[in-house]
């Protein structure tokens, strides 16, 4: 069939079943919005997890004069303990990256800085905060060699890793994310029945054509090409919506976020990255979806 | 051009064949009444013709092709060379008189300058010159089955077959209808007409088919609707 003839009649049919196809637009909406939703999630996740991985460090606490536990026992770390502890991080690069080493007097200043208002810090003395080294490692998730090395030798007080705080966050949002796979799965199932009702229900409207079509010798292909590209428009159609209400939230909802919060957020660049995937996604199920449906509805 | 050897045919649920032992050959260019009562088979052998339907047993050849062993894929291009006009018409209320003609040829990628240089001939030849504009509810019955002989005939196909094609017409505009396929039926195509009208089968006198529930009773050349004569 030539183009010219298809496109006019797709756009005949269009307007025929404007409210058919408004619905398989607005649900494709839906489903590509759901399903976005859920794939930027994840991309949110992993990017605050490398902003954050980025910043994370585990901390090596010293001990104190007045610290109480076990492996203190022997009183403040010594000039030569934290020497020996310093040259140790120093065979361990790369893993290391930075060894930044906190004073009592700076971690005090840290945590006023942090916490001006907390009736915990209000009272305490700089020789009550523990001295640390502050630890950067280029791969976080080995601070285990850390924690294992350096746990229980003399004048070391904890290892703590920072990670162990974040992680039920992330676990939290990745939870989130997966959620919003799920809704969006059942919201595509859901599209896709309702295009293949559609599809059945445009091809009993449209008996008369088709039965003249088959009658006069068209083939197969052509018979179901005009009904496979109408569900394609409106699913193109609905995909475009969709990238266009995600592309508001990303750049209105989390740019505003981004000035408020110390977080780093997804960009639309993000958006332009999984978005041929999207429409490439509904694209190809509403042509399955109309390819079977018309292969059991549509004799030829 | 047709030819049908020991044809049987059987639809699910029933018990009683619509068609049964049907031998049969039609020639090229020949013009063949098929006469019988409601039920007696007309439209079934139709439909095994149109590959709509298969036998259930024996051969149906039709433009050199075995049906039974023909391939769904070709199913198409052996469509394309027969033509089909119903009793209903059965035209695309929403197109004019010439887009309904040109929508045969359309489907089939026929280019622009093709369609409209055949579609004004083969209106013209089936009487409705000046009437392309018009829609099928503004036309009369008669009007609505040339507009249907033209879509079947404008692929020029070598055979048309006809069901019924004046069930819903008066008896002139019938035999205008009948005249018009004789027309056709002179410029060399093979055509198969079903029907149930006597007047126009006596006045014509062509070959006669006559199936009765699923039996071939007579195959008469210039034979008359109720035999004898």
């Amino acid at each position: 069939m030539r183009l010219q003839f298809i496109l006019s009649e797709i756009w005949v049919a269009l307007r025929r079943n404007l409210s058919m196809s408004i619905s398989v637009v607005l649900v494709t909406m839906v489903s590509v919005l759901f399903l976005g939703l859920g794939v930027l999630t994840q991309r949110q996740v992993d990017t605050m997890k490398d902003y954050w991985y980025d910043r994370v460090q585990v901390s090596i606490f010293l001990c104190t004069a007045k610290s109480d536990l076990p492996n203190c026992s022997a009183g403040a770390v010594t000039a030569l303990q934290r020497k020996d502890l310093r040259s140790q991080l120093d065979t361990m690069k790369p893993l290391v990256k930075n060894v930044f080493p906190e004073s009592q007097q700076e971690a005090y200043d840290r945590a006023k800085a942090q916490y001006p208002d907390s009736s915990t810090y209000r009272d305490i003395k700089p020789s009550q905060m523990p001295e640390s080294f502050r630890v950067q490692l280029s791969d976080p998730t080995k601070y285990e060699v850390i924690t294992s090395s350096f746990l229980g030798a003399p004048g070391v007080a904890d290892v703590q890793d920072q990670r162990r705080v974040l992680d039920p966050l992330f676990n939290l949002l990745r939870g989130l994310s997966f959620g919003a796979l799920v809704l969006a799965a059942l919201i595509v199932l859901c599209s896709v029945l309702l295009v293949a009702t559609t599809i059945r229900q445009t091809a009993f409207s449209r008996r008369r054509e088709t039965g003249i079509m088959r009658l006069v010798g068209a083939s197969a292909f052509n018979i179901q090409l005009p009904f496979i590209l109408e569900t394609l428009v409106a699913t193109v159609v609905g995909s475009a919506l969709a990238v266009g209400l995600l592309w508001a939230l990303v750049r209105n909802g989390l740019g505003y976020l981004a000035k408020l919060l110390p977080v780093r957020f997804i960009t639309t660049a993000d958006l332009w990255a999984v978005t041929p995937w999207l429409v490439a996604t509904a694209a190809v199920l509403s042509v399955l979806t109309s390819w079977l449906t018309l292969r059991r509805y549509l004799r030829v | 051009m047709i030819r049908f050897e020991n044809v049987t045919k059987t639809y699910r649920r029933s018990s009683q064949p619509a068609l049964h032992q049907i031998s049969l050959e039609v020639a090229r260019g020949e013009f063949v009444f098929v006469v019988g009562q409601s039920g007696s088979g007309k439209s079934t052998l139709l439909r095994l013709i149109l590959c709509e339907e298969e036998a259930s047993s024996g051969n149906v050849m039709v433009a050199g092709r075995e049906l039974a062993r023909l391939p769904r894929r070709k199913v198409p291009a052996l469509r394309r060379e027969i033509g089909t006009v119903f009793q209903d018409f059965r035209l695309l209320p929403n197109k004019d008189v010439f887009q309904n003609v040109a929508f045969a040829l359309q489907v089939l990628g026929k280019s622009r300058h093709a369609i409209r240089a055949v579609v004004p001939e083969t209106l013209e030849m089936v009487g409705l010159a000046g009437k392309e504009k018009r829609l099928p509810h503004q036309l009369s019955g008669g009007e609505q089955q040339r507009v249907a002989i033209a879509r079947a005939f404008v692929n020029k196909p070598p055979i048309l077959l006809a069901d019924e094609p004046t069930g819903n017409l008066d008896p002139t505009t019938s035999l205008d209808i009948v005249r018009l396929l004789d027309r056709i039926n002179r410029t060399g195509t093979t055509i198969m007409m079903a029907t149930h009208d006597d007047g126009i089968v006596d006045q014509l006198r062509k070959r006669v088919v006559e199936l009765d529930e699923g039996e071939l009773v007579r195959d008469q050349m210039r034979g008359v609707y109720g035999g004898q004569r």
